[in-house]
């Protein structure tokens, strides 16, 4: 049984004058997914999935996301899929209940629907305790955690995620990608770029990004047989050095 | 609209949250005021002066007790001879001294003709100024006095009056100036910061990436700010009426709306800022020197414009408060209604929409 593609992406180019920061890229990821976008700083996968959630324009190039067309679409776009940056991005000097009612908002949820999730959310993070205090008081750890949750609140087909374990403890990281495949298994495609190599062996299938092209595509098991490595990494790192 | 509204909650709930911004707010507007208002004057009051009088004579004795009487200056001390002069200027308590001839009133009656001598302090030059010319008016309503019993066949007497501020009250001039400060401080200068803010927190992305538009982040992250400057400007005008007892000879109404739309072109102008900065710091950097200083020397408010050399007089057309300050005065000390300043208004209008025009091409170019 094949899964529907959700993202469909065909020599998408993002070009910055006569600088191809993104060379003709083609990939498909499907419903449920969790996808891996790797690359070295600068490899082009932040131009690359700026255009994908609709904040930038692609030069030429064909891409659908969740079934729209990135160049007409953006709105639809961005109603259906949930962002969260490598900032943790909630506002510090709001409580904790505060951001999940504007985030909420902003994603156009009733103040009924806003009031149950809240609810639902704060108990599954365990955050009783805290839900008065401001998000600037938490851990790292924590404002991470609820981040994500924040991105989820209005049932995205996608969630991009960008960089979301920078800066977090082994013990939080490895909890965060519990709540990732939690996410996966109810039907959420996972987009995400990371940095840690050990985190590209827990997705389905990895992309590796190399001066703006896609160099390998394929599941971690697969491209350590092919690059006859023992590790991501190692298959990371003899790609980078071409 | 819903969305709207939790938006700009959030955003007072931001601006309460932070002390620092609160004070800005509403602390600077009532000190500068204030500061502005009793401090910095141009008028004197009791200036401390001193006498030396060698001929100690009826008629000087008169011109001194004139003097005394006017409250513009108080004698400190009487000074015995030319040499004490100095000594008595380095003690720093007296700010002029005030010296007759010999044999002043014997002089007078033969020759028609005696001398007094003003030596004045300048090393501040404009209160060396104005005490000179005060004695000289002192002196010259005296010498009206004694020719009144004599008739003189040509005469001529000027008859200054002043119109729209009769007791040249330096606060007049000050109101205007200081409200259009502020509200070009509270309206560019926060939002400006507030907008780059959320560029360095990455909450910025985030919103873009919301099915919030652009267009609505901006409006409402400006909304509360036009809220917030509009008390401003209500707190300012309440002072200088009932503080210091400015007339608002004018529209109220007329007042407001023009108020608003200076608010609108200061909060266009923090937008625009905030296009070209991303950090707070950025912000306020251009927002003081870019716009505070010329706002403050080129604007009218401290330094009149005609006596500013051609050049800067074609640079303050392009200060948006220069325009503001005058409609202020217009409406406030003379009365006019927008028959008088609609020329000014069109020229804040235009200003506001090239902006605004301005910061939309920058925003586009920057989400390409």
């Amino acid at each position: 049984m094949t899964k529907e593609t959700v993202i469909h992406v065909k020599n998408l180019t993002k070009k910055f004058d006569d600088f191809k920061a993104v060379d003709s890229i083609s990939f498909e990821v499907k419903k449920g997914e969790i996808f891996g976008f790797l690359g070295a700083n600068g490899a082009g996968k932040t131009t690359s999935m700026k255009m994908l959630i609709g904040i930038s324009k692609p030069t030429t190039g064909l891409a659908t996301v969740a079934g729209f067309d990135v160049y007409k679409n953006t709105e639809d776009i961005k109603k259906n899929i949930g962002y969260m940056s490598q900032n943790f991005a909630l506002y510090n000097d709001l409580t904790i209940k505060e951001n999940i009612t504007f985030f909420g908002g902003i994603y156009g949820l009733s103040r009924k629907e806003i009031k149950e999730k809240t609810a639902l959310l704060i108990e599954e993070l365990n955050l009783q305790k805290v839900s008065k205090k401001l998000v600037g008081s938490l851990p790292l750890g924590w404002k991470q955690k609820l981040s994500f949750s924040v991105a989820l609140l209005h049932n995205p087909a996608i969630i991009f995620l960008d960089e979301p374990t920078g800066g977090v403890d082994p013990i939080t990281r490895r909890q965060f990608w519990e709540m990732i495949y939690k996410t996966a298994n109810q039907g959420t495609t996972i987009f995400v770029t990371t940095h840690y190599m050990d985190e590209a062996e827990y997705c389905d299938r990895v992309s590796i990004m190399v001066k703006g092209k896609i160099e390998a595509l394929d599941t971690p098991k697969n491209l350590k047989n092919k690059f006859n490595a023992e590790t991501m990494n190692e298959v990371f790192i003899k790609l980078a050095r071409e | 609209m819903k969305r709207f509204r939790g938006f700009i909650k959030k955003e007072f709930f931001h601006i309460y949250r932070d002390k620092r911004s609160l004070f800005i707010l509403f602390g600077m507007p009532i000190v500068q005021i204030m500061l502005f208002g009793f401090a910095i004057t141009n008028e004197i009051n009791n200036v401390n002066i001193a006498i030396l009088d060698h001929s100690k004579d009826a008629t000087t004795q008169e011109i001194i007790t004139k003097i005394e009487a006017s409250n513009y200056f108080s004698i400190q001390e009487s000074i015995p001879n030319e040499a004490a002069i100095e000594n008595s200027f380095k003690k720093g308590i007296i700010k002029a001294v005030l010296i007759f001839e010999n044999d002043f009133s014997k002089k007078l009656g033969k020759d028609n003709n005696a001398t007094v001598q003003i030596i004045a302090d300048a090393t501040d030059p404009n209160t060396a100024n104005t005490i000179s010319n005060y004695i000289n008016a002192i002196l010259k309503n005296y010498q009206h006095e004694l020719n009144k019993a004599v008739k003189i066949p040509y005469q001529i007497i000027p008859k200054t009056r002043m119109v729209f501020n009769p007791e040249l009250k330096g606060v007049f001039m000050f109101v205007p100036g200081v409200m259009t400060i502020i509200l070009m401080l509270v309206s560019a200068m926060m939002t400006s910061i507030s907008i780059t803010r959320e560029k360095e927190l990455g909450t910025m992305e985030v919103l873009l990436v919301s099915p919030l538009k652009p267009i609505l982040v901006i409006v409402g992250k400006v909304v509360p700010y036009i809220f917030l400057s509009i008390i401003n400007a209500t707190i300012i005008i309440l002072l200088s009426i009932f503080v210091f007892k400015m007339p608002l000879q004018g529209s109220l109404f007329l007042l407001a709306l023009e108020s608003v739309l200076f608010i609108i072109t200061s909060l266009s102008l923090g937008i625009l800022i905030s296009t070209i900065a991303n950090s707070q710091q950025t912000a306020m950097m251009i927002s003081l020197m870019a716009l505070m200083l010329p706002t403050i020397l080129l604007s009218g408010f401290i330094f009149p414009i005609t006596s500013m050399p051609t050049i800067l007089q074609v640079i303050s057309n392009v200060i948006p408060a220069k325009w503001f300050i005058i409609i202020l005065k217009g409406i406030m000390l003379k009365g006019v209604g927008i028959s008088f300043v609609w020329k000014e208004t069109i020229i804040l209008i235009g200003m506001t929409l090239f902006f605004i025009a301005l910061s939309v091409k920058k925003y586009k170019i920057r989400l390409e």
